[in-house]
């Protein structure tokens, strides 16, 4: 039994292209989230992240690993009541709002279809007062109920995407890239929303996201992902104060600066899986403390951590 | 320096079941050869509809309702110039598209065929434009995926779209843009779904390029970290203006705009610790049918000035290279200052010489 909210155990996810070519998407992860906490995900493109979170919440079946969700096994056959509570209790959130939102459908149907589907009201009153609760929660005029999709900018688009996962009011959203396609004024409204509203409701999240400033002012704890392996994991700080793994030091080198002199002759340190001789797959995962850990050899554990 | 772009006063507007939409009003805009320009600001201001004018790219409810777009490049060693907006769409795609100026679109989904494998798609259009065999096209296929960072390319070549990640599928339409040789690259938030060394990468692959053979490149970003990186010249725009433009240092050392302020402001500041809450922008974006008069952006502006509500103010010129349109650039008005957390967080900027990880 776990006492974590999400529990994820050597979760592993291959994609068989074709006779000759798998790719082992994701390659025996393990991590877990807490009730109300933020775990932010990043990592290189093409290294996992999406497939973590799908597989999740199940939009793909595991092809080993085990994951636990509020103490319920939900990455094995589903049975009519593990399939509820993951899609009550789990929500996503996903890139681009456009995309996931049915053009042909009233904002407030569309907020309201998780709720419809598991009937998650006593009558149309209390139905049409939780999308207007979680409306004005994201700053959306009740008037907008009304409207198409395409009537809204891309924020307010967004807004609506976040909405329809909350009004579930889930203990874990699963936001992949959620901000990505937002302006910079547009991002800083959807997160300080997004911090807002889990103080309220108590929703854990997992935040996927490229914009590492982004993830280190959300996220109070970090995974570092890399080809498919979780290569460091750790607090906010233990990732951005005292990195350990060299892809995770090359990542956060190559963080851009707003500042144009200093990102002009900036140099990022490199990292080459490749001519680095080190092998994902002879790591184990080593703890710094209590909340740090890096996956690697006892060799590599010894070199990475002298000072 | 030579011009390879011009455009004056474009404004392009739609039709739509709620009225015009004047998304784009009077925009000025030079671009220089082996120069790197950025176009920034809020999301509708009208940024991609403004390259897809220099591309030829018109949606069938849109008008150019006025301005020029003109384009000087070399020709067996002279000079020539043409007016793009004269030419058809076919003209376009047959001289200008793809050989000429490369586009990488805001959305790598839409201009990537779920059909067609990647490889194909990638050979294409060397095949067609310069009358490559398919083994000569293959080759460089296989080249300039390794150039944007895909690995196992001989594999991936014949991947169909879906069976990437959002940051693969980005590399491979710029792949695409990079192949048939370009003079002028315009790139629509080319790296919002890479991580950072990827981007970092990306970005350093065109500069090399650029450095090279002396292309021009147009970034649209909301990354104000990557246009410290690659821009020699930002543009900001605001509500289908450029409201405020300037070399890189003007625009983020001595910013006079107060859209570009807000702007600057909600970034947040990796090299310290995290605020309780980002600063944002009040208010929300203009509706851009029934455009107030006076300045759009006067409404979210705590500098307004009364002025700003009566008349949408010209252009001011600062320096011989920076411009904005904003009152407060008017003798007759008051004295009015960057917000103070504005203002230390470029002294520390322009002081600490940097300090980075
Ligand atoms: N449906 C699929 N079929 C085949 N391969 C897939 C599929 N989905 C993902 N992959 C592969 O799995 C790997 C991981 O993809 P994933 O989308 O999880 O990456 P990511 O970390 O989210 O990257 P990005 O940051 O670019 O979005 C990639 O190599 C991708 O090509
Ligand atoms: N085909 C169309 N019909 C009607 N309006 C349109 C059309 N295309 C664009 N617009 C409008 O024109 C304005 C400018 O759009 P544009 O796509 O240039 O914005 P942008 O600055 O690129 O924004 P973003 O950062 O969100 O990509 C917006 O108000 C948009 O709604
Ligand atoms: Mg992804
Ligand atoms: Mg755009």
């Amino acid at each position: 039994m776990s006492e974590h909210l999400l529990e994820v155990r050597d979760l592993k996810q291959y994609f068989r292209v074709s006779k000759k070519y798998t790719v082992k998407a994701v390659d025996g992860v393990s991590f877990h989230i807490d009730a109300g906490e933020t775990y932010g995900l990043v990592g290189e493109s093409g290294s996992g992240k999406s497939t973590i979170g799908r597989s999740i919440i199940r939009l793909y079946t595991p092809t080993s690993g085990t994951v636990t969700f509020e103490g319920v096994e939900i990455s094995g056959a589903l049975g009519a009541k593990e399939t509820k509570h993951l899609r009550t209790r789990m929500q996503m959130i996903f890139q681009d709002p456009m995309a996931c939102l049915n053009p042909r459908k009233k904002v407030g149907d569309i907020i309201a279809q998780g709720l419809d589907i598991h009937h998650l009201y006593r009558d149309r009153e209390e139905r049409q007062e939780k999308v207007y609760r979680i409306m004005e929660k994201m700053g959306l005029d009740r008037e907008h109920a009304g409207r198409y999709p395409h009537q809204f900018s891309g924020g307010q688009r967004q807004r609506i995407g976040i909405a329809r996962a909350l009004v579930m009011e889930p203990k874990l959203v699963i936001a992949d890239e959620p901000i990505s396609a937002l302006d910079v004024s547009i991002q800083a409204q959807v997160v300080n929303l997004m911090k807002d509203l889990q103080g309220e409701l108590g929703a854990a999240y997992l935040f996927i996201a490229h914009d590492l400033s982004m993830v280190k002012y959300i996220s109070d704890r970090i995974g570092v992902l890399h080809l498919g392996h979780l290569v460091e994991t750790g607090t906010t700080r233990d990732i951005f104060e005292r990195p350990i793994h060299p892809y995770t030091k090359s990542l956060l080198s190559a963080i851009p600066h707003a500042d144009p002199r200093v990102e002009k002759q900036r140099v990022a340190i490199g990292y080459d899986y490749k001519t680095s001789g080190i092998d994902y797959t002879l790591g184990t995962y080593h703890s710094l403390s209590e909340t740090h850990t890096v996956l690697c050899t006892d060799e590599e554990f010894a070199k990475w951590t002298r000072v | 320096m030579e011009k390879t772009l011009t455009i004056r006063d474009l404004s392009v507007s739609f039709q739509a079941t709620g009225g015009t939409v004047r998304a784009v009003r009077g925009v000025d805009l030079d671009l220089y050869q082996g120069e790197t320009l950025a176009i920034v600001g809020e999301s509708g201001s009208g940024k991609s509809v403004t390259v897809k004018a220099i591309m030829g790219i018109v949606s069938s409810n849109q008008t150019i309702d006025s301005g020029s777009i003109c384009y000087r490049f070399q020709q067996d060693g002279e000079w020539t110039e043409t007016e793009l907006l004269n030419l058809s769409r076919n003209e376009m795609r047959q001289k200008i598209n793809g050989t000429h100026i490369a586009m990488v679109f805001q959305d790598p989904m839409t201009s990537l065929d779920p059909t067609m494998s990647i490889g194909m798609q990638l050979m294409e259009g060397m095949m067609h434009h310069l009358h490559y065999s398919k083994a000569q096209a293959r080759e460089r296929a296989l080249e300039l995926l390794n150039m944007v960072g895909i690995t196992d390319a001989e594999k991936r070549m014949k991947n169909y779209p879906h069976q990437l990640s959002g940051g693969m599928r980005q590399r491979v339409v710029i792949a695409i843009a990079l192949s048939c040789r370009p003079d002028i690259l315009i790139c629509d938030e080319p790296t919002t779904a890479l991580d950072v060394t990827i981007q970092a990468k990306i970005l350093e692959l065109i500069q090399e390029i650029q450095k090279k053979t002396g292309i021009s490149v147009i970034y649209i970003t909301h990354d104000l970290g990557v246009v410290a990186k690659v821009a020699d010249y930002v543009a900001v725009m605001y509500a289908g203006r450029i409201v405020e433009k300037g070399t890189v240092e003007d625009i983020f050392y001595d910013p006079r705009h107060p859209y570009t302020w807000g702007l600057l402001s909600s970034m947040p500041d990796i090299s310290t610790d995290a605020p309780d809450r980002l600063y944002t922008i009040p208010g929300s974006p203009p509706n851009m049918v029934d455009l107030p008069a006076g300045d759009p952006f006067a409404p979210r502006n705590p500098f307004a000035l009364e002025a700003d509500f009566k008349a949408e103010p010209p252009t001011f010129q600062i320096s011989p290279t920076h411009y904005a349109a904003t009152w407060l650039l008017d003798d007759r008005a008051p004295q009015v200052e960057m917000p103070e957390s504005l203002r230390s967080r470029i002294q520390a900027m322009t002081e600490g010489g940097g300090v980075c990880v």
